[in-house]
């Protein structure tokens, strides 16, 4: 093995080097697959003024709440925010908080271009609507498509079920969700896992995300907030 | 008019009557997700969830739950043979690119040209969500909007055009009510179907929109079995 190790040891290690301002993405949907153990990191480091990217905003103080609760988020690109987000409720509706609502899809497939190398591209979702404002529209083959911008972030934080040392990824059930399409679009993707094997002890075939797009992994026994 | 209208499981079990069996379904928030409960005996349907499972059964039984088997609002559920796990950039490749063949969401407003607006109640407070409506809204094969037929203070919920913030213009396809089936047609909003115990004239009294129909309209249920 000739990559240089990922593995941090502990989440605090992991998230040390976070600075104010800047851009992250968070995997998680449903209460499945947050990483909640890298986020309670990052509000015990308290990286401030930052961008976020994450399906929802929390659910009370847990998943992103803790980070609204902080005051450390700025910025939040989002498809539901959610009614028990309850602090980035409150701090929306004195505009103390910024956010930019995305057609759940279109959240995807903005990331994916990202980490495809696609600048932006054509969609139908949205037209008509207050998502398409300020964006070029045009008829292509006969339909009416928005201009969407693909959208990258410094950080991907993670959730997977099992590693192996390189980083190759396995997820479980429901709990794979945005997490390996924002592994592919942050310059750095930090991985919390339950467990990491050997290089070898995963079946290639059922490999999601490779080892190509982890930067970081550290062991955590998965939270969950209801 | 106090004639009693459908309940909300009413509408979802008058829903569940469109399904073809076989079919891959997406099923929204509130009223779309209690169809899940009523889908007629005989008919298999494939339950599609935006976090990324194809094949959900029932919810789970009370200490069986795994919180990894979640649907689209948090609930523990169980897989049927056949299921599939992927990640949610596949779940919307097939929700936006036409692969699943029936798809139920709430309603706010349809209009008459099958405008839907299900997303935002102007100035309530909170952000509002789109969740995955847009992109369901946009690629389903068939969309079926249910709702009840006027709001809580009796204001019209199909109108001729929407006010409300729009999910998706021109998406929908048939609207199940607790009052009636009406079907968007190229020739505008067609009565297909009324509640037990109304008439058509009293749906139209209720609708701002103008529906079609001619001759006696069957009532909900009686149809089919």
């Amino acid at each position: 093995m000739t990559q240089q190790s990922k593995i941090f040891p502990s989440v605090d290690a992991a998230v040390a080097d976070i600075p104010d301002g800047a851009s992250i993405m968070f995997g998680g949907f449903g209460g499945a697959g947050f990483p909640n153990n890298l986020i309670q990191g990052l509000a015990r480091k308290g990286s401030k003024n930052l961008a976020v990217i994450s399906n929802n905003c929390g659910t009370g103080e847990g998943e992103l709440g803790i980070l609204f609760k902080n005051r450390q988020i700025r910025r939040v690109t989002a498809a539901f925010p959610g009614p028990g987000a309850t602090y980035f409720q409150e701090q929306f509706d004195k505009n103390e908080v910024e956010l930019e609502l995305v057609p759940q899809g279109i959240l995807c497939e903005r990331m994916r271009a990202h980490g495809a190398g696609i600048p932006a591209f054509f969609s139908p979702v949205g037209v008509g609507t207050d998502v398409a404002k300020n964006k070029e529209e045009r008829v292509i083959r006969g339909r009416r498509c928005i201009l969407e911008q693909s959208i990258g972030a410094d950080y991907a934080f993670i959730k997977a079920f099992r590693a192996d040392k390189l980083g190759n990824l396995v997820f479980r059930k429901g709990a794979r969700n945005f997490n390996p399409v924002m592994a592919t679009a942050a310059k750095t993707t930090i991985v919390e896992v339950e467990e990491i094997v050997e290089v070898g002890a995963l079946d290639p075939e059922v490999i999601v995300t490779p080892f190509v797009f982890v930067h970081r992994m550290v062991v955590a026994k998965g939270l969950r907030y209801v | 008019m106090s004639k009693p209208r459908l309940t909300r499981e009413q509408i979802a079990a008058r829903a569940a009557l469109e399904l073809p069996d076989g079919a891959c379904v997406n099923l929204g928030w509130g009223i779309p997700n209690l169809t899940a409960a009523y889908v007629p005996k005989g008919v298999t349907v494939y339950f599609h969830s935006e976090n990324g499972v194809l094949g959900m059964g029932p919810r789970a039984a009370k200490g069986e739950e795994d919180f990894d088997l979640v649907d689209a609002m948090k609930v523990p559920v169980t897989l049927v043979p056949g299921a599939s796990f992927f990640a949610q950039e596949d779940a919307h490749v097939m929700t936006r690119g036409g692969h699943l063949d029936v798809c139920i969401l709430g309603g706010l407003q349809v209009s008459e040209r099958g405008d839907l607006a299900n997303w935002r109640v102007p100035g309530a407070r909170g952000a509002g969500g789109i969740g995955g409506a847009m992109d369901i809204a946009v690629g389903a094969r068939r969309l079926i909007v249910t709702m009840e037929h006027t709001s809580k203070d009796g204001a019209r919920k199909i109108v001729k055009r929407c006010d409300y913030p729009l999910t998706a213009l021109e998406c929908v396809n048939t609207i199940v009510t607790d009052l009636a089936v009406i079907d968007v047609t190229s020739d505008g909003l067609s009565l297909r179907e009324v509640a037990p115990g109304f008439t058509p004239e009293e749906i139209q009294s209720l609708t701002e929109a103008e529906l079609h129909y001619s001759g006696k309209v069957p009532e909900m249920f009686a149809a089919k079995p």
